[in-house]
């Protein structure tokens, strides 16, 4: 797979190591009164859908930059790639 | 030896003989032929038997969709099971030998299979075999596996070198027959960076293997032309021997170039073959397309070919099978064989057309109507057994059958990402379907154009649309013939008749799998076997298919294919391993002190690619423990010295650096003073311990971060996630300095006085006391770094300077340390004291370990939020019995606690239900002169004193031992504080 | 129909004209006690049990395409109860008891064959961490020996002892470990749930789940509805795509696996060997292939087939082990889908649904288990309580922190 990185072009996706669904950035609130069920859950179940799937990749063999790629699990088309950080903070994540 | 069967023309260069060998008969032939032609001239028609029924087995084809004829090729650690005849380029001193027999190929023992076929019909196995249960393994298997198989393997390591390479291009062309070479024409005179790869080692495809005109050339003339072409075009790569073997995701497809096999050995630095990863932005698949033979009694005798391979060696090789041949077709292809080789000189039998309207010829007699039922002659071909239009049988007598069914597209890449190929009645096969890999086309007889004049326009048209060109070159004329064919598969009432040559699956097979139940393609294949050999059923399977519609009421698209596969011919397992073998499987890292080492003739160990001393035999020392003990007791006595550089550095820096480590350690470190070094426990998210280290503060905003060795990476990782996915905003940088910084422990109650030799600032326990850190600089003004940390349990430092000075630094220390008897060692000897101190390292947070566990509970902050904070507070990582890491010592001295032992209770039984823990890590104490241990033990903060059983059913262990703290030396820390 | 060899000489003296078909092909009941879906080597294997063990008259196997069609008939086709953790080992030391029967038992000939498997050891830390495996299985009953490298060379002469970058320091043996003719699982225990009165429905995908006040009365299917007391999900690879029907997330992911066959070849390799130090195991089946695989791709796929840094990688390591590799031919590749679970273990396991059972998350160690997961899936569906050995095998395994995570790297399902 050829992974087209935001800052550095197509890259080879061997470059890459993955982690896995884009949901990890939403790391759930430790002091709210449900956050055992929460950190169950976002720790745990996954949606693993059978389609496009947002999804986890550390350049590793690169700029060491964390990337959120939109893929087809079907398919493996991939439609779109963003910074991590970028989608992060777009979800409200700060410090 | 005479090439009897030798005939005129083509494209050998016959001003050259190569003498060959053949299972210890040599030949001779030409430059240009494979060893099937040279074969086939020689007369030798019988190459190979068949896997199941030792049928004896000739060429079938003039290509790589060869089932029959294969050979062992070379010898030695050469030699090469499995090899197609009909695609090894012959050259001078070839060797050769049939393989998968008993005996000699002529008179093989195993053959005695084909009298039993009967009762060795698809699936029989299944049904019998299973009684009594052993015999099996001991006796039915055995039998089995020996005479299973095909060629052997020489069991030596293969000795040559493998090549992986990489390519890029606007346009990859698969193929280089009439298709490939117009599209590759159009795609480089417009100037696009083009690829044409093909399998052969003269490209141009059936041009070369046919007598018509392209324009006013031959066919093959003009394909040498337009070779010659491309290769004068700079933007053109043209890769003959090259095999594409498989289309993977966005453009990327694996090419394997045979760069040596036509040689007797590899050139001086040369590999055998290439792998080649080629990003192509557009494919242009030209793969041609491959005849199909019918199946009736006895189709596989040698001798019976498909016609269109006839062509091809008498044509291109001038090499024809047999003086006398005959043509069994459904199909106007077949009545082009029959002109070519009569045209040879060879004589036509008789051509026996399916179809009551088949063209007639003067020359020779055409059955129309007819059917091929059966043929005879027990090494090889004599006669075949014709049933005529009318009914009535008749004998012609032949020592070559052509047997034309149609052609099979070559669809193979097309499906390669699970597209469908659909049916074309026109042709009767199926074509490439809708949902192609992206970026690619298909063009030629791949897409079901068979005349040459189509393909010619259809390549050309595909590099057009490829490259969004304006318009297609001027086109040579040439043949244009409509294709002509009705349908036939098999001959109705035949049995034996085969469909998988090399598997031996039949006609009879089909019915039978239809009969029990396996209808569906993909049971079919596995239960018959078909499709399953060599050849990935690449002249079978349609066959099958056809059959088994048939039987089922349905139709050949309705039956549908199995799936097609990479690779699209098989491929050497080292060429996918390329150069990756031996000490070149996975790079090396050496350490900064590893040329120093050496010379000190260190015995090293593999860390992960690291390479590090494992200790340091001295002269009269005849076994490691002996080196071991001795490091142990000189550091601890005075000072000893060991490259930690291995260790992964993470340097983090920026406003929220503390911040940002009070979120990755479960521990606080937001409070940590400048200049000072502090212990950390990092979990994973799950709440289990993922690795532990030390950061120590530099600065205000500045933090040097170690990890374990093996964990350096994933935890700079991890790090990285926890910046950049959760904590975006913070102010803080990462970066991995594990190779910037060459680091040394210096340890022993000396370690002080021989660093002030070293260090230019003060570093009294005063100035610089236990778990301080600093920049520094060393021998006069050597930037350097210095943390007063400690492994062994001693007074100890570690101490960084960059890389390039690391050699430097250790003859330093040695140099310096001389008067204190400065002992260097090795990662056993830092095992053995870490132990004796009780530190845990990668055998206790082994991944589903918790702090709790570790004895570190009360590290986990609950003041704060720290990654793994909230899950380590689950029920069951925090169970009363927990397993928590103790010390085990032997009650009898003299005895070992063995790590991977487990601990039972002093009483009861001794079973998994009643496992109290195990050994984690195990070693010598020379300090304490017996062996010691750390271990998990259920609830095992509240059994120090116990006495406990080791047990090791797998070593032969059990022995008393008692559960103690595991801190064996200095439990309060004095001597690190001294 | 009883096979035997006199069954087999009797048909072949007779034309063959008495086989039947191995199972029939019925169309659906609108009714089943229990319907199973997934007509794959652990679904068939559960209504084999549940008929045969459990007494089970009214049994549906409900299949989406052609029975074996998913990971049974794609895997290679090792069996082993070499695992270390209390949750796992007693499971597959089950399991492999009942692979040493099977054929008897279902009277199909899988080719069961307990060659033995080899686990190299390549460092001290790893040759600790299998004298712990090692002494696991033994205190659960199953069979350990640990090797010299001078034992593994003599059953292995062609084994890399002289330039491995990586040397070879031992290995962990199990004898009773081996291969198993993959397809014929499937086949075996289809026939042998046919014969007991279980319907094998191929071509019926199920379409929903028909779930009422908490309560599952069944299944939608390209076949129309069809009703069950209890309903069986044993669909590896789709477990998500299913249980999402059910509007459940589950704790896995779905990831390809590739696999390989060399041609065929001449003897070489007597058993299963696995390298220690890379990703790389195989074995030779009777037809003569070298069966071989390595690690996942390692991103979510359901698209049954890889790239090539895995294929390069896995062909690395058997150079790496094996040097004389290099001239065979691999003939063919194929991904699998792949349940990868949250701690590299299995659920067997009721859901929160009443009447809706889940038996999942396999990774790429299910074929061994398809036994046992046949069994105690039965077992659980018949009487509502999990099997002995399958106690572990919990949903809420997570929320409780009883991971059974044998590799230990967390719930990152690509990593197990």
């Amino acid at each position: 797979m050829i992974i087209d990185h935001p800052l550095l072009g197509p890259r080879d996706a061997a470059e890459f190591t993955y982690m896995g669904d884009a949901k990890l950035i939403d790391r759930p609130d430790p002091d709210a009164d449900t956050a055992a069920q929460d950190f169950h859950d976002y720790a745990y179940l996954r949606d693993n859908p059978a389609g496009w799937h947002q999804e986890l990749w550390f350049h590793e063999a690169g700029d060491r930059s964390w990337l959120v790629v939109t893929r087809n699990t079907l398919t493996h088309e991939i439609s779109k790639v963003e910074l991590a950080r970028d989608v992060a903070r777009s979800r409200g994540r700060n410090k | 030896m005479s090439q009897k069967n030798r005939i005129a023309g083509g494209q050998i260069d016959r001003a050259k003989t190569l003498k060959f060998s053949f299972d210890g008969r040599s030949y001779a032939g030409h430059p240009g032929d494979t060893l099937a032609s040279a074969l086939l001239a020689n007369g030798v028609r019988l190459m190979g038997r068949s896997f199941k029924y030792h049928r004896p087995r000739g060429a079938l084809s003039a290509g790589s969709e060869e089932p029959n004829a294969l050979v062992e090729l070379r010898g030695g650690a050469r030699q090469e099971p499995n090899t197609r005849a009909t695609t090894v380029e012959l050259f001078d001193g070839l060797l050769a030998k049939s393989q998968n027999r008993m005996g000699s190929l002529r008179f093989d023992l195993l053959a005695i299979n084909d009298r039993l076929s009967n009762f060795l019909t698809a699936g029989f196995y299944y049904k019998t075999f299973m009684w009594p249960a052993a015999f099996w393994e001991k006796l039915y298997e055995p039998v089995i596996r020996k005479a299973a198989g095909l060629g052997s393997l020489s069991g030596k390591d293969d000795p040559d070198v493998y090549d992986k390479g990489f390519l890029h291009c606007d346009l990859l062309i698969i193929g280089a027959g009439p298709a490939g070479l117009a599209a590759a024409l159009t795609a480089g005179r417009a100037g696009a960076d083009v690829i044409l790869a093909d399998e052969d080692f003269s490209m141009g495809g059936r041009l070369n293997s046919e007598t018509f005109a392209v324009g006013d050339r031959s066919g093959a003339d003009w394909a040498a032309q337009t070779v010659a072409e491309l290769a004068s075009l700079s933007n053109v790569r043209l890769m003959p021997r090259t095999t594409i073997i498989g289309a993977f995701d966005h453009g990327t497809y694996g090419g394997l170039e045979r760069v040596s096999d036509h040689l007797h050995s590899p050139d001086a630095g040369k590999p055998r073959q290439i792998l080649w990863r080629i990003y192509a932005k557009r494919a242009l698949l030209c793969a041609g397309a491959t005849e199909r033979p019918i199946a009736f009694d006895n189709n596989d005798r040698p001798g019976v070919m498909l016609g269109a391979a006839l062509r091809t060696y008498a044509n291109r090789f001038g090499a024809a099978a047999d003086r006398r041949v005959a043509i069994f077709t459904n199909n106007d292809d077949g009545h082009r064989t029959a002109r070519d080789l009569h045209a040879k000189g060879v004589r036509i039998s008789a051509v026996v057309d399916v179809r009551p309207d088949a063209p007639l010829h003067p020359d020779y007699q055409v059955l129309r109507g007819a059917q091929v039922v059966d043929t005879r002659g027990r090494l090889g071909l004599s006669f075949i057994d014709v049933r005529q239009a009318d009914g009535t049988m008749r004998v012609v007598e032949c020592g070559a059958l052509g047997v034309s069914g149609g052609w099979n597209p070559n669809v193979h890449l097309t499906c390669h990402q699970r597209g469908l190929p659909v049916w074309d009645d026109a042709i009767a096969a199926f074509v490439p379907g809708e949902n192609l890999p992206v970026g690619m086309a298909v063009a030629g007889a791949a897409n079901g154009v068979f005349t040459t004049a189509g393909a010619l326009r259809s390549g050309a048209a595909g590099a057009v649309a490829a490259l969004d060109l304006g318009q297609t070159p001027d086109l040579p004329q040439t043949e244009d013939a409509p294709v002509n064919i009705t349908p036939f598969w098999y001959v109705k009432g035949c049995a034996r008749a085969w469909l998988d040559q090399q598997n031996d699956v039949t006609v009879k097979d089909v019915k039978l799998s239809h009969q029990e139940g396996f209808r569906s393609v993909e049971h079919l294949k596995r239960y018959t076997t078909l499709g399953m050999a060599t050849d990935q059923g690449k002249t079978s399977n349609m066959g099958g298919l056809a059959i088994m519609a048939e039987l089922a009421g349905k139709t050949i698209p309705q039956v549908g294919t199995t799936i097609f596969r990479p690779p699209y011919t098989p491929t050497a397992i080292g060429a996918f391993a390329g150069r990756h073998r031996g000490q070149g499987f996975h790079p090396t890292r050496l350490t900064p002190s590893h040329k120093w080492a050496q010379e000190q003739g260190a015995v090293f160990v593999e860390v992960g690619n690291w390479m590090r001393a494992q200790w340091f035999p001295q002269p009269g020392e005849t076994h490691w423990r002996q080196s071991v003990d001795r490091e142990v007791l000189a550091t601890r006595k005075s000072v000893g010295v060991c490259d930690v550089t291995t260790l992964g550095k993470i340097d983090v820096q920026g406003t929220d650096a503390a911040a940002f480590l009070n979120t990755i350690y479960c521990n606080g470190f937001a409070k940590l003073a400048v200049g000072k070094v502090r212990y950390g426990l990092m979990l994973r998210e799950d709440g289990i311990a993922m690795d532990d280290g030390t950061a120590a503060r530099l600065a205000e905003d500045h933090f040097v971060v170690t990890t374990t060795t093996a964990n350096a990476l994933p935890v700079y990782r991890h790090m990285e996630f926890v910046h950049q996915c959760l904590f975006p905003d913070l102010d803080v940088q990462l970066i991995s300095t594990t190779e910037a910084w060459a680091q040394y422990a210096v340890a022993g109650p000396n370690s002080r006085k021989l660093l002030e030799k070293i260090v230019d600032q003060d570093i009294s326990n005063a100035a610089f006391p236990f778990m301080a850190c600093a920049n520094i600089t060393v021998c006069g003004g050597l930037r350097a770094r210095l943390f007063r940390i400690s492994f062994s349990g001693e007074l100890a430092y570690e101490i960084a300077v960059p890389t390039m000075y690391g050699d430097a630094l250790i003859r330093r220390i040695m140099a310096e340390g001389a008067e204190f008897g400065v002992t260097p060692y090795g990662t056993e000897a830092l095992g053995v004291m870490r132990i004796e101190k009780g530190h845990a390292t990668g055998n206790e947070i082994n991944g589903t370990t918790t702090a709790q566990n570790l004895g570190m509970g009360r590290m986990v902050s609950t003041k704060k939020d720290s990654i793994g904070a909230v899950l380590s507070r689950r029920e069951g990582l925090n169970r009363a019995d927990d397993l928590r890491q103790v010390g085990i010592k032997p009650v009898d001295p003299a005895e070992k606690v063995p790590a991977g032992a487990h601990l039972m209770n002093a009483q009861g039984p001794v079973d998994a239900v009643h496992d109290q823990g195990y050994v984690t890590s195990a070693c010598y104490s020379p300090n304490l002169g017996h062996h010691i241990a750390l271990g998990f033990l259920k609830n095992g903060g509240n059994r120090i004193g116990e006495e406990l059983r080791l047990v090791s059913p797998l070593t032969g262990v059990e022995t008393r031992v008692e559960i103690v703290s595991p801190h064996f030396i200095d439990p309060e820390g004095e001597r690190l504080r001294a | 129909m009883r096979y035997s060899g006199l069954r087999v000489i009797k048909e072949a003296l007779t034309g063959h004209k008495g086989w039947t078909p191995a199972w029939r092909d019925p169309a659906p009941k609108p009714q089943y006690d229990i319907v199973i879906i997934g007509g794959g080597g652990h679904g068939l294997a559960t209504a084999y049990y549940l008929a045969k063990q459990f007494s089970q008259k009214s049994v549906a196997v409900l299949e989406k395409g052609w029975i074996g069609g998913g990971n049974v008939g794609r895997n290679t086709t090792i069996i082993r109860s070499n695992y270390l953790l209390d949750g796992n080992e007693p499971f597959y030391e089950f399991s492999l008891k009942l692979w040493e029967g099977l054929e008897q038992d279902f009277n199909y000939n899988a080719m069961v064959s307990q060659r033995g498997i080899l686990n190299l050891i390549h460092s001290d830390g790893q040759r600790d961490a299998f004298i712990r495996r090692g002494n696991a299985m033994i205190l659960n009953g199953a069979d350990a020996e640990l090797l010299s490298t001078a034992q593994i060379k003599a059953r292995y002469p062609f084994l890399n002892t002289h330039d491995a970058r990586f040397p070879i320091k031992g290995g962990l043996a199990q004898h009773r470990g081996g291969t198993v003719r993959h397809d014929a699982v499937a086949w075996g225990y289809a026939r042998g749930a046919d014969s007991r009165g279980v319907d094998i429905i191929q071509n019926c995908e199920v379409t929903d789940f028909r779930i009422e006040n908490g309560t599952c009365l069944g299944v939608e299917t390209t076949k129309g509805f069809i009703g069950a007391g209890k309903v069986g999900c044993a669909v590896a690879g789709s477990s998500s795509r299913l249980m999402a029907k059910a509007d459940m997330r589950l704790p896995m992911e779905s990831h390809v696996l590739q696999a390989f066959v060399s041609e065929g070849l001449k003897p070489v390799l007597p058993g299963v060997v696995t390298f220690g130090a890379g990703h790389f195991y195989v074995s030779q089946s009777d037809k003569g292939g070298l069966v071989f695989g390595g690690d996942i791709d390692g991103y979510n796929s359901y698209a049954q087939r890889g790239n090539l840094p895995v294929v390069e990688d896995v062909c690395e390591g058997g150079m790496a082990i094996f040097p004389m590799l290099g001239r065979a031919r691999l003939l063919r590749m194929w991904g699998g889908i792949m349940d990868m679970s949250m701690d590299g273990s299995p659920i067997i396991d009721k859901t929160h649904i009443d009447g809706l059972y889940f038996n999942g998350g396999w990774c790429y160690g299910g074929f061994k288990a398809t036994p046992a997961s046949g069994y105690c899936f039965a077992h659980l569906l018949a009487t509502d309580t999990p099997h002995q050995t399958a106690t572990a095998y919990r949903f809420d395994r997570f929320e409780k922190g009883l991971m059974i995570d044998e590799k230990g790297v967390g719930n990152q399902p690509n990593l197990h």
